[in-house]
This record gives structure tokens, sequence and C-alpha cells, in this order.
């Protein structure tokens, strides 16, 4: 937490330059200098040390530990036993397969591109119409998590909304949560979370000159090829950091998966987080439970580091 | 040509609205069935429009304390990211250092971290210190898990303060503490609301973190209280619940509304999202 990351092959590393007078100041000034500015820092600097950096730190301790809730008066080193325990335990690859699936419908495809649509869209669209859509889809990012838990536990419960649509328009309804409660999860992901990607996607849109999607519509592009050639060229970094962020965020949901399914029917909505909950909570096995939670640690601070590399040139 | 961006402009009509109605059905769910003593999963417009739900859960045991105690948790967690952020942003924005590159590096790499990974640590680290079940503590972690992402954006807003009138005022012999309260702080006010509220925003939502740190029901913030409607009392009145939802969920609206110009543009909120 407090090292700095490694800089890549390609990272711009300066250093700041020095005071740059011509009288070097006295060497008791300038810590006197160095203490009145570091001050101000400290009580930021000591709340993340104690309340974020000083559990990962413990994270990354207890997950080679077999640490219990209960019945146990102190854990023993383990060594890598809880991963290799992991490894060859089918819930947990289910979890790992579970939680793929969630992120790469309900972030990558589902987010993502329903951002993209509803931002082009957007451009093109009445001012009311386009109003209107922003209001609702913004409401349902505003919305705390566990209330949107609720609104889609509502809508695709056998008894709930979506099966009654489907009945209106003659399709064959079905009990979602389960059925395919994976899906239903994820598209409740989709509902909480486009906003966000819209919200990107308007702002980068908008900074498009407007001379040139103008000039290609004059040279003949259809609106696919535009889309293709000009626009996504050149949103791609927003993309890029827009993929990162929903992506990060995907892989820490829990309230709103815990609240629709609880990870049910049996594990088959159950992702990582949850896996890491009832293994540390309801089997009372930390140690186990912390591995799996290290392990998300490690895969989210990858995509953080992408992340970073995205932004760099902003820092 | 202009039969033709008409054209275009109907259909990019047709299209947002479709996704429209898509969305809105589980928030006229939520509002309808507030209204509604009979109310089930599907959507339905009541019989007759009631507000016996709002005041079958406005009572102390299911709405106010609840509420009062998110209000402590999150109103206590955002002072605290707020006054730390600020006093952190200030030499970073205003001094120039080697460390500051780092820093910030760090601060961003943090504010995209899985935070919900962290939770049975931290649960594990306050059994062991004593915090566990303490308010004070559940802020503590608040205050820490929202501090990154403060940090970054009050830097931002805080570098788009001119720095000659804090010199003017160093020549008038102001320390750099009065100049941060006395002029950087007025003048950046808007950016001051918005970490204010997007903090307090994100608290006021958040389930997994009083989840897992407070045990008493007394204790328990609205994002955790809502969970009792459910399930463990019986049969569940979903008149009742929704109705508390649209309770629970109307500050956090209110605020958006009032900073999302500021936040409009979406992208100076890098990090913004995380759960």
């Amino acid at each position: 937490m407090t090292t700095a990351p490694p800089a890549g092959p390609g990272d711009i590393v300066k250093t700041a330059p020095g005071p740059s007078s011509s009288h070097p100041p006295s060497r008791r000034k300038l810590t006197g200098r160095a203490l009145s500015r570091a001050l101000p820092v400290s009580p930021a600097v000591i709340l993340l040390l104690l309340f974020l950096a000083g559990p990962i730190g413990y994270c990354a301790y207890i997950a080679f530990t077999d640490l219990q809730l209960t019945g146990q008066a102190e854990s023993s080193f383990v060594g890598f036993d809880n991963f290799r325990k992991a490894f060859g335990d089918e819930a947990f690859l289910n979890a790992v397969w579970l939680t793929l699936v969630f992120t790469v419908v309900s972030s990558l495809i589902g987010q993502n591109t329903i951002g993209l649509a509803l931002a082009s869209l957007m451009q093109r669209a009445s001012k009311p119409v386009r109003t209107l859509t922003g209001a609702i889809v913004i409401t349902a990012w505003v919305l705390p998590e566990v209330v949107a838990a609720f609104l889609l536990y509502a809508f695709f419960r056998r008894e709930g909304t979506l099966n009654a649509v489907l009945d209106f328009l003659h399709l064959p309804s079905q009990n979602w949560m389960y059925t395919l409660p994976i899906l239903a999860v994820s598209f409740a992901n989709v509902w909480r979370g486009t906003a966000f990607s819209m919200l990107v996607y308007s702002a980068a849109l908008n900074e498009i000159p407007k001379e040139i999607t103008e000039a290609a519509e004059v040279d003949g592009a259809g609106g696919w090829r535009r889309m293709w050639h000009i626009t996504l060229p050149m949103i791609r970094r927003s993309i890029g950091t827009n993929l990162m962020l929903n992506t990060l965020q995907t892989l820490s949901v829990f309230g709103l998966i815990w609240v629709m399914t609880r990870g049910g029917p049996g594990n088959r909505s159950q992702t990582l987080p949850l896996f890491m909950y009832e293994q540390a909570f309801q089997k009372s096995m930390i140690g186990y439970g912390t591995a799996v939670a290290l392990l998300l640690l490690v895969v989210g601070s990858l995509f953080s580091l992408v992340y970073m590399r995205l932004l760099r040139t902003e820092v | 040509m202009r039969s033709r961006r008409t054209t275009r402009r109907l259909a990019a009509d047709a299209g947002l609205l479709v996704v429209a109605a898509a969305f809105v059905l589980p928030l006229a769910w939520v509002i309808l069935s507030s209204l509604d003593t009979k109310a089930d999963l599907k959507v339905k417009v009541p019989d007759g429009i009631t507000l016996d739900n709002y005041d079958a859960v406005l009572t102390p045991e299911i709405t106010f304390t609840p509420l009062l105690n998110s209000l402590l948790l999150c109103g206590g967690g955002t002072l605290l990211t707020v006054v730390c952020a600020a006093l952190a942003a200030y030499p970073l924005s205003r001094f120039k250092s080697r460390l500051n590159r780092p820093f910030m590096l760090t601060i961003l790499f943090a504010t995209s971290l899985p935070i919900t990974a962290i939770m049975v640590p931290v649960y594990a680290l306050f059994v062991q210190v004593d915090l566990i079940d303490t308010m004070q503590g559940t802020i503590f972690f608040f205050a820490a898990s929202q501090l990154p992402f403060a940090i970054w954006l009050m830097k931002n807003f805080m570098d788009g303060v001119p720095k000659e009138l804090e010199e003017a005022a160093w020549t008038d012999g102001a320390s750099s503490f009065q100049s941060l309260i006395r002029i950087v702080l007025p003048l950046m006010g808007p950016g001051v609301a918005v970490v204010t509220v997007f903090s307090f925003v994100m608290m006021w939502g958040n389930f997994f973190v009083p989840f897992m740190l407070l045990l008493t029901p007394e204790q328990m913030p609205a994002s955790v209280s809502i969970n009792d409607f459910f399930g463990n009392k019986g049969t569940v009145v979903y008149g009742q619940l929704a109705a508390f939802s649209i309770i629970y969920s109307t500050p956090v609206i209110l605020l958006y509304v009032l900073i999302s110009r500021r936040l409009g543009g979406g992208f100076a909120l890098g990090g913004a999202v995380k759960g």
C-alpha cells in the first residue's frame, strides 16, 4: 500500500527538481519546513495505514494460517495450504467461474455496451427524451445497493414483473431466479451500473469535434462505419478506463447478490465475495476465507495497475 | 438532408424510449407498491392510493432509529473524510516535493482496490482490537475506505484555485493553515461540497461494511436493517418494504441532484463507483 507501484518500461518517472535557490537553506529550517508540510497529511496517512493498509497486510498474513472463528485458541502457520485447498475445491472453482460470467456479462458486455449505445443515441435524440432517459438510468445508479437489489428481486421473481410482461407478450415465462440465477444477478448489475458508463461515454463523445464526423458523413461513411473507424478510436482511452472501473466495481459486488439470491439456489450465483463470506463466517474458516479474499485483492490490484497506466499522464 | 436528420432523431428517440421503459419498470414497482396496501411483486396500478404503508413504517423501531444510525455513521465518516482529505490535499497541491507523485499514485491505486475483499480480515482485526460492533470503529473504516478517492478529488479541485491569492496572504504573515481555511477552502466551496456529498452518498448506500462490523440490531443503519423486512419476520409486506425503500433512498437522490451538474462530466470522477 505504501510503496509506489513499480515503474514499467514506458513509465515516466521524473524526480521533482530540487530547491532552485542559490543559497541552500540551513538544515534546521529545512526539517522545520518538511515537518510543517508533512503534518497536515498525517491524519490521512494514519487513518489509511491503520484501517486500510493494516487490514491488507493482515489479510496477507492470515491467508497463510488456519485461523478459525471459534473453538481454537491460536492459529498456526500453514503456508500455501489454503491456496492449494482452494484450487482443489470445486466450490471455489465454481465461484471463480461464476465471477467470470458475472463480470463478463454485466460489466464488459452489459454496462459497457449499453452505456455506449445510450450515449451515442443521446447525441442524436431530442432533448426531452434525452433528459427523461438520463434521469431514469441515473436514478437506478444512485439508489442504495440494497434497494436496487429488492427492486430487481421483485422484477425477476416467478410472480414478478418480468414474467407478467412476458405473459402479456405471449412469450414463455420461467422462474428466473431458479433457472438462471447468475444471469438474473448480472442483469441486476447492468440495471444498476449502466449509468456510469453512459456518463463516461457521453462526456467522451461530446469531446469529438463535430467537423470530423461531418466530414466523414459527407464522404459517405454510414453510421456503423463512422462508429468503427472514427468514434471508437477517438474514445479508446475512455473505453479503457471505463472497462477497468466497471470490472473493479463488479468484482466487489456483494450486497446486490446477497439480497437477491444469497448466492443460491445451491451455489449457482455464488461469486467470489459471497464464497469468501460463506467460508469465513458460515463455515468459520477465516484463514481459508481470507486466502480467497487475497486472491480477489491480487486480481483487483492487477486491474488497478492497468487502470493507473491508462491514466498515467494525468497524475 | 433535413428529413434524413429528422428520421434519425426519431429513431434515436424510439431506441432511448425502449431502454427507458425497460429501466423504469423496477422503479415504477417501488413507487406504485408503496401506495398500495395490497402490493405484490408485480407492477400494477393500485385500486386506491393510500399512505397507509408510510404510516405503518414511520415508527422509531422501523424507520427513525436506523435512519438516525445511518446519519451518525455516514455523517461522522464524511466529516472525518473531508477534514483529513482537505488537510492532506493542501501540501500536495501547493508545495513541490518528490514524494507527491508516488503518494498520488499510491492513492490512485487505492481508489480502485476492491474493498469488499478485505472485509474478512478487517472483521478479524476489529475483533482483536475491540472495535467490533462499535460506531467509532465503523466510522474509522468508512473514512479510510473513502479517503483515497476524497484526497484525489480534493487535490484536483484545489489545483484549480490560483496560488497568487495565497501568496499575498503569506506576505501579510498568514500561516499556510490560515490560508487553507480562509482562502483556499472558501474559494473551492463547490469542490468541497462535491467531495462531501459524494462521500456521504457512498456510505449511505453501503451494505457490506456495517453488515460485517456492527452486530447489535439497535446500531444498524438503514442499509442493513432493511434486510429484516425480508424473510426474518414471516410474510413480507411488500407495500411497507417499498415505502421504506423510498424513504431511505430519498436523501441520496436529492443530494445527487444537488451536485449532479458538477459531476455531470462523469470523468473527473475516475474511481467513482466502487461498491
